[in-house]
C-alpha cells in the first residue's frame, strides 16, 4: 500500500505577483502549467481519473513561497519557547516554504548530529523545509571554528553558518571561516556588534539604541557604530579573501551606506532586514514594555526610512525574520532581565506590504526577490525561490492583500507571544501555502 | 496624579502643588508632636531592590509622621534573592493590602512598568529607579532652591507658595551619566522655569544630551564664570561620583584628575563664595544629595561650608516625601 498522491490543485483567477489573472495548475509537486494551459490539462487529468481540487482565488496574489533565512526554532533545548513543530507551523502560516534555523539551540548546532537532528524534525513536521544553520565556532564561543565540514557533508547539507546572537569579532577567526567555506560554496552570515562597545560580557550590557531616547530613560546604550565597524571590516575581509558573506539584521543608515559602498567595489556581501526593523523605532521604548527589546534594537525614525531606501534599491537583499520566540516570563520582568527578541514568522508579509507596498517603495515583483527568489539564490536552493512558471517546483502561497487583521499574539501558531505588532491594524493575509504541490495552509488556517 | 514616577512627566502645576504642600508638612516636622492623622489606617511599602538607607528612613519617617503603617521590603534576604519575579512579589504585597508602593529598584523603568502592569492597584512612587529618575529627591532639591530663591528676593517671612524658580541659574556637576538625580533634576527644573548648566567630562555625559534643554560645559572653571550676559549660577549641584566608574571605568584617568578638572576644590569654592543669588546679597548655594566624597567631588572645606545645603536637603526630603504620600492617597490637592 502506497499513501494516496496529493491532489492536483487547479488556482483559479490569482494574479502572480499582482500582475494580470493566471490559473495554475499544480501536480507532482510542480507547476503544471500556467494559464489558459493550465485548464486544459486540468480538464486531461480529470478525464485520466486524477482528482484536481480548484481553489477559487479571485483577487489573490501568488508569490513563489517565502524563504527566510533568519528563523530561531529553539528546538533542541528551549521547547518551552518553540519546537522545530510550532515554528514550522507558523512559517507554512506565515507563507514561508523554507526557514533557517539558527544555531543558538541548546546544545549549540555545531556538530553533524545536532543539524541532523533539527533537519530530521523539519521533514517530521513537514509544514515547511527546515534547514539548520551551522556554528561558525564551538558553542558560539568565538573562539574556534566549528567542524563546518562535517556539517556541509552531513543529511542536512549545511551551506549558512553563523554565530548569530554573537558577532565572530575576532577577525583572523572571521577570515578564517570566510576562507574556510568556499571548499563547500558555504557562506557566513555574520551578526554585526562589536562587543566592547555594546558591553557584552559586563554588568551593564547594552540594552538599546544609543541616542536621545536611551539618554532620557537611563538605559545603556547600543551605539550604530557598533555594529557598522564590524560591517566595513567584514566586508573588506571578504573582498580580500574573495568569500561570500552576508549580514544579518541591518538596522542602521550608516550600515545601508556601508554596504551600498562595498557592493559597488563588487564585493560578494548580501544583507538582511527584519520586517520589526522596517516599522518600529526606539520611541517604543518609552513604555520600558520588553517585548520592544530586541538585538539589535529598534533603531531611529530616520533609519528605518534608510532600511526601506536600501531594501528598494536593491542595497539590501533579503527580509529575514529573526523570528525569536520566548516564553512569557522571559518578558514580563524588568527591561534589564528580559530576553531579547520578537517574534516575526506570521506578521512578516503584512509588514514588508504595509511598509514596502502600500508607501509605493516597491512592487509585488520586488517582494518575491526579497522574500523568496534572493535568499534562495544566497543559499542556492534549486527548488524553492523559483518563478511561477511551468516546470518550477510548486513552493508558493496565495495572498489576500485586502484583507486586514488585527494582531493578536494568541492567535499565533508559534508559541512566542511576544509579537510587538500586538494590537496593531496589519493588511494582507496569506490565504494558501503550498509545499512542494501539496497544500498545508488553505482559507488561512493549518491543513 | 495618581502616580509618582518621573519628573519628565510632571506637569508644573502638580509640581507647584507638591511644592506647596511640602511647605505646609514642613509646619508639622517643626512641630514637638510631628505628626497628622491623614493616612491612618492605610499602608506605605518601602520595597527596596537596592540598598539606600537614606532615602528608605525619609520615606519612612514622612509615612510615620502622616500616621500611615509601614512595612520595609528589602530585596536582600528575601525571596527576591532566590529568583521570586517583581510581579509575584508585588502581587504578594497587595494581597498584604498596601496602599502605596515606594519602590527603589536597580532596573531603569522599574517603577514605571509597575505602574503599567495589572498586578497592582498600589499608588506607586518611584525612589530610584536604575539610572534613570529619583523624583522625589529632585523635587527636595527644588524645594531647598525655591525657599532660598523666594527668601532672597522677597525676605524670609514671605511663603513661597505657588512661585518658581524662573530666573534661576542651576549647574549639574559630574557624572551625569549614569546619575538618575541629574536627569529628574534637568526636567524639573526646566519645568519650573531654572536655566540649567551641565559641568562633566564628555565620557559622563550622554549621546543625546545635545538635544537636551541644557547648556553643556566641559570646564567647570568657565561654567562658574559670568555667562555672555554677565550672570553667573546661582547653585551648583555636585553629584556624587561612584568608585566603580574610577577603578578600571575608563571614564577619567584617575580620580585625582577628575577633582581637578569636575571637583569643588578650595579654590573654586573661593569662586563659588563670590557669587550671589541673582541680583540679591545672599550668596549661591551648593547642593549635594549625599552621601559625600569628600576630596573626590567636593573639597572638605567645601563640604563643610556654609553654603552647603545638604542638610537642610535631608529634612527638606522628609516634607516632600509626606506631601507626595500625602496628595497621592488621599487624593487631595491643598494648594
Amino acid at each position: 500500500m502506497t499513501a494516496p498522491a496529493n491532489p492536483a490543485l487547479l488556482v483559479t483567477g490569482a494574479r502572480p505577483y499582482g500582475e494580470e489573472p493566471q490559473d495554475l495548475l499544480i501536480s507532482e509537486g510542480r507547476i503544471a502549467a500556467v494559464g489558459t494551459e493550465a485548464d486544459g490539462q486540468a480538464e486531461q487529468l480529470r478525464a485520466q481519473g486524477t482528482e484536481v481540487e480548484t481553489i477559487e482565488a479571485e483577487g489573490q496574489i501568488a508569490l513563489p513561497g517565502l524563504v527566510d533565512l533568519h528563523t530561531h526554532l529553539r528546538e533542541p533545548g528551549r521547547e518551552d519557547a518553540e519546537t522545530v513543530a510550532t515554528g514550522s507551523r507558523a512559517a507554512a502560516l506565515g507563507g514561508f516554504t523554507a526557514v533557517h534555523a539558527m544555531a543558538n539551540s541548546s546544545p549549540v548546532a555545531d556538530t553533524a548530529g545536532v543539524v541532523e537532528q533539527v533537519h530530521r524534525l523539519g521533514l517530521d513536521a513537514g509544514y515547511t523545509e527546515v534547514y539548520p544553520v551551522g556554528a561558525v565556532t564551538v558553542g558560539l564561543a568565538g573562539e574556534k571554528l566549528a567542524e563546518l565540514g562535517a556539517m556541509a557533508e552531513s543529511s542536512a547539507q549545511v551551506r549558512m553558518f553563523s554565530d548569530d546572537g554573537h558577532c565572530v569579532h575576532n577577525p583572523v577567526l572571521m577570515r578564517r571561516a570566510l576562507e574556510y567555506v568556499k571548499a563547500f560554496d558555504g557562506f557566513i552570515a555574520q551578526h554585526a556588534q562589536e562587543p566592547a562597545l555594546t558591553g557584552w560580557d559586563t554588568d551593564t550590557p547594552a540594552q538599546m539604541n544609543e541616542g536621545c531616547v536611551s539618554a532620557e530613560l537611563g538605559l545603556p546604550g547600543w551605539p550604530a557604530v557598533a555594529e557598522e565597524a564590524i560591517i566595513a571590516r567584514d566586508v573588506l575581509l571578504a573582498q580580500h579573501v574573495g568569500s561570500r558573506l552576508h549580514i544579518c539584521h541591518v538596522s542602521t543608515q550608516g550600515s545601508v551606506e556601508i554596504i551600498r559602498w562595498a557592493k559597488e567595489r563588487d564585493i560578494d556581501v548580501t544583507a538582511e532586514v527584519t520586517p520589526h526593523h522596517l516599522i518600529l523605532t526606539d520611541e517604543l521604548v518609552r513604555s520600558y514594555d520588553p517585548v520592544y527589546k530586541v538585538n539589535p534594537p529598534l533603531r531611529t525614525e530616520a533609519d528605518v526610512h534608510a532600511l526601506r531606501a536600501g531594501l528598494a534599491d536593491g542595497t539590501i537583499d533579503v527580509i529575514g525574520t529573526d523570528h525569536a520566540p520566548h516564553p512569557t516570563e522571559a518578558k514580563e520582568c524588568e527591561w534589564s532581565q528580559a530576553a531579547m527578541g520578537m517574534t516575526g514568522l506570521e506578521t512578516a508579509l503584512s509588514v514588508v506590504q504595509m511598509t514596502m507596498v502600500e508607501t509605493g517603495l516597491i512592487d509585488w515583483r520586488r517582494v518575491a526577490e526579497i522574500t523568496s527568489a534572493k535568499p534562495a539564490e544566497i543559499y542556492r536552493h534549486a527548488h524553492q525561490g523559483r518563478p511561477l512558471a511551468a516546470g518550477e517546483a510548486a513552493n508558493l502561497i496565495l495572498l489576500n492583500p485586502e484583507a486586514s487583521r488585527t494582531v493578536d499574539p494568541a492567535q499565533h501558531a508559534s508559541k512566542g507571544r511576544n509579537s510587538p505588532f500586538r494590537g496593531m491594524e496589519l493588511p494582507g493575509q496569506v490565504r494558501t501555502t503550498v509545499l512542494n504541490g501539496r497544500a498545508v495552509v488553505r482559507e488561512g488556517a493549518l491543513v | 496624579m495618581r502616580h509618582l514616577l518621573s519628573t519628565a512627566d510632571l506637569s508644573r502645576e502638580d509640581a507647584l502643588s507638591i511644592l506647596d504642600t511640602a511647605e505646609e508638612m514642613s509646619g508639622v516636622s517643626a512641630r514637638e508632636v510631628k505628626k497628622l492623622p491623614t493616612l491612618r489606617g492605610r499602608t506605605v511599602v518601602n520595597l527596596f531592590f537596592e540598598d539606600s538607607t537614606r532615602t528608605r528612613i525619609s520615606f519612612e519617617a514622612a509615612a510615620k509622621r502622616l500616621s500611615a503603617d509601614v512595612m520595609n521590603f528589602s530585596a536582600k534576604g528575601s525571596s527576591v534573592s532566590k529568583g521570586e519575579s517583581l510581579k509575584d512579589t508585588v502581587q504578594t504585597l497587595e494581597a498584604i493590602g498596601a496602599d502605596a508602593v515606594v519602590m527603589r529598584h536597580w532596573a531603569s523603568g522599574a517603577a514605571a512598568q509597575l505602574a503599567a502592569s495589572d498586578w497592582t492597584d498600589c499608588a506607586v512612587v518611584n525612589a530610584g529607579d536604575g539610572t534613570h529618575e529619583h523624583p522625589t529627591q529632585a523635587l527636595l532639591d527644588a524645594l531647598t532652591l525655591r525657599r532660598r530663591w523666594h527668601a532672597a528676593h522677597h525676605g524670609p517671612d514671605q511663603s513661597p507658595r505657588g512661585t518658581d524658580l524662573s530666573g534661576m541659574k542651576v549647574l549639574i556637576v559630574g557624572d551625569i551619566l549614569h546619575s538618575r538625580v541629574a536627569r529628574s533634576n534637568i526636567w524639573l527644573l526646566n519645568t519650573l522655569g531654572a536655566e540649567v548648566g551641565l559641568v562633566a567630562p564628555a565620557t559622563l555625559l550622554p549621546v543625546g544630551v545635545e538635544t537636551w534643554p541644557v547648556t553643556v560645559h566641559y570646564s567647570f572653571d568657565e561654567a562658574l564664570a559670568p555667562d555672555s550676559a554677565g550672570r553667573t549660577p546661582d547653585a551648583a549641584m555636585m553629584l556624587r561620583v561612584q568608585a566603580e566608574r574610577m577603578v578600571g571605568g575608563g571614564f577619567f584617568p584617575t580620580a585625582a584628575e577628575y577633582t581637578r578638572r569636575w571637583g569643588l576644590t578650595d579654590e573654586r569654592l573661593a569662586t563659588l563664595e563670590r557669587l550671589r543669588l541673582g541680583e540679591t546679597d545672599c550668596p549661591a548655594m551648593l547642593l549635594h544629595p549625599g552621601p559625600m566624597n569628600r576630596g573626590v567631588e567636593v573639597s572638605s572645606a567645601a563640604a563643610d561650608s556654609p553654603l552647603n545645603h545638604a542638610l537642610d536637603q535631608v529634612s527638606h526630603g522628609v516634607s516632600v516625601r509626606m506631601a507626595v504620600l500625602h496628595l497621592l492617597l488621599t487624593g487631595a490637592d491643598d494648594s
